[in-house]
């Protein structure tokens, strides 16, 4: 079974990023960048259907500039068979992207896609979904175990309220959530191995897509601020705060 | 112009985010419609009916609904969207789920967890963990949105809409419901609870929870977690407040043996009151809490719950 997992490039998430001055857009410059870490948890996922002798193939996609190659590579590194670009840093809202991807799961023909739930740069959570939708695939969102067997997976979802569990037949598309597994890190002779992987590259006019704008930045603004209060010194000057001066017990 | 909101609900109640949804739609000052999908809703519905500043209940309850699948509910939603302009739900998990696919089968965009309405076509979003506010304009003639509910006060419980059933079914073969686990408990929910308490990997282990669960008690207060907490497997997922959990900003929030990351800081800096106790007099929850104590959460916790 052929398996397509698509990885995003997003700033390290240990970074704290700042907002450009002009408000016109957050300041990427400098900018330690590295693969979402969902999708990261998306390629492990993968990797782990093919150690258990149930994927086949794993190709890995990614919609971006030709930087998105360095995260590409990552993936390649990590157990990805080969890798597709496509290339393209104009209108890269999620529906657009999901509209590339639906293009690339057409030629592809895989049994199942693995996305991350969310990018940690547009906090969205709507690819999947999106893609599902073009493709007329069924959805198990925010998945934390994942299990494949004959022609159907069987996901469990972190919910709100706790835990659910549904079946769907594949070709279907799965997102996952932080509890599914935990990323390996690539080993040195992997990430050489990687530098010999096929990686193709196409753009949205190969593929057939013409975008549109559906919406547009007016603004970025940094948040309001909140500063650091008061240390008290004992848990009596707590509770005598929190009566008297805060008022909120 | 009118707007379509999709009802939070579990069959029996109507979730009080629904509340927050129709209070940020009603500030695009249009008639609004409430969309209930399920099974057996019929009490769903009637809450719905009194929800203030609501025209119009739709009900659609058929067993196809029951577990409200993204596939069903998507299709329907998007085929009742020809007479709405905008498609509003809150941005819970099922929200999430849902609205995305609703937007793409209408070809347009989503406005994901909008925190303020600027104008009918403009929002205010939070990107990079709540680091940056992004004001985006909507280009398409429908916009699907969902809501950041701790952004939005709770609409009014006054109305009396008129209830509408709606008979139209999409149900499929490829998905399929097959069990779920909820947790069950007497405090009240994350999202909806004025005081939170919640704790992190500081806590060492799950039994150690039932020292915040006595001092939640006291203060009538739900329970929440870190995602180390979470992933340490200390507490289930639903307790997790974040980036990627849930985003709360109750009146009170008391973070114990939290550190304070910039993915944690993202689903509580919003709340009005923050507290922090932590031994380490350099954890950054430090930097954005009111009242910080530096000491040992072990004998923090049974002085405060004899305190209160
Ligand atoms: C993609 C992604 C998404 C994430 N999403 C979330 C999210 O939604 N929510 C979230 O919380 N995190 C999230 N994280 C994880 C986040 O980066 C941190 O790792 C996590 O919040 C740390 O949890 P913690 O503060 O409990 O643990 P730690 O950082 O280990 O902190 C434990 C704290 O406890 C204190 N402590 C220990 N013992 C005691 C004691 N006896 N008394 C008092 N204090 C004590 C220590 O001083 C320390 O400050 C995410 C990370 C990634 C990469």
């Amino acid at each position: 079974m052929k398996v397509l997992v698509t990885v995003k490039r997003v700033i390290d998430y240990n970074v704290k990023i700042r907002v450009k001055p002009d408000g016109s857009d957050v300041d990427l410059t400098n900018v330690k960048m590295a693969v979402n870490p969902f999708c990261e948890i998306a390629v492990e996922e993968a990797v782990r259907l093919k150690e258990k002798g149930i994927a086949s193939e794993i190709v890995v996609v990614s919609v971006g500039g030709s930087e998105a190659q360095e995260q590409l590579r990552t993936a390649l590194a990590l157990g990805a068979d080969r890798a597709i670009l496509v290339e393209s840093t104009a209108n890269t809202e999620s529906l657009n992207v999901a509209k590339l991807l639906a293009k690339v799961v057409e030629q592809e023909q895989p049994s199942l896609v693995i996305m991350g739930k969310q990018a940690i740069d547009s906090d969205n959570n709507q690819t999947g979904q999106m893609l599902a939708a073009l493709c007329d695939m069924p959805q198990a969102t925010f998945a934390s175990e994942v299990s494949v067997a004959d022609n159907s997976v069987t996901v469990t979802r972190e919910i709100d309220g706790g835990l659910q569990t549904l079946s769907l037949q594949l070709p279907a598309i799965v997102t996952t959530d932080l509890r599914l597994n935990e990323p390996r890190y690539a080993s040195l002779p992997n990430i050489m191995k990687a530098k010999c992987k096929p990686l193709a590259t196409v753009t949205p006019d190969d593929l057939g897509v013409t975008l549109s704008a559906h919406t547009q930045l007016l603004g970025v603004n940094p948040p309001p601020q909140r500063s650091a209060g008061v240390k008290v010194k004992s848990v009596a000057e707590l509770v005598d705060k929190l009566k008297n001066e805060a008022k909120v017990i | 112009m009118a707007i379509l909101v999709i009802a939070e609900h579990d069959n029996q109640q109507l979730k009080p985010a629904t509340l927050n949804t129709v209070n940020a739609a009603s500030q695009l000052n249009q008639p609004i419609s409430i969309l209930v999908i399920g099974s057996d809703c019929q009490a769903v519905a009637e809450q719905a009916s009194a929800v203030s500043g609501v025209d119009t209940v739709l009900v659609a309850d058929n067993a196809a609904y029951q577990h409200q699948l993204a596939e069903n509910t998507a299709k329907l939603i998007a085929e009742l969207a020809s007479d709405f302009d905008y498609v509003i739900a809150a941005g819970t998990t099922t929200g999430k789920n849902t609205l995305p696919r609703v937007a793409a089968l209408l070809d347009v965009a989503q406005i994901s967890d909008i925190v303020a309405v600027k104008s009918a076509d403009t929002f205010v979003r939070p990107i990079y963990a709540g680091n940056a506010l992004a004001t985006i304009q909507s280009l398409d003639s429908k916009k699907v949105i969902t809501v950041r509910t701790s952004a939005f006060d709770a609409a009014g419980t006054d109305g009396s809409a008129t209830i509408t059933p709606c008979g139209l079914v999409h149900a499929n073969a490829q998905s399929e419901f097959v069990s779920e686990e909820l947790a069950v408990s007497e405090r009240p929910e994350l999202t909806a609870a004025s005081v939170i308490i919640s704790g992190g990997r500081g806590m060492g282990n799950g039994e150690n929870f039932s020292l915040l669960e006595k001092v939640a008690d006291k203060l009538g207060a739900a329970v929440g977690a870190s995602r180390a907490a979470v992933d340490a497997g200390f507490v289930p997922n639903d307790m997790q407040v974040g980036q990627t959990g849930k985003i709360v900003a109750p009146d009170l929030y008391i973070a114990v043996g939290i550190s304070g990351a910039i993915q944690h800081q993202a689903g509580m800096k919003d709340s009005k009151v923050i507290v922090a106790i932590n031994k380490d007099e350099e954890a950054p929850i430090f930097q954005i809490a009111d009242y910080g104590l530096v000491a040992d959460l072990f004998e923090v916790l049974p002085e405060l719950e004899s305190l209160l």
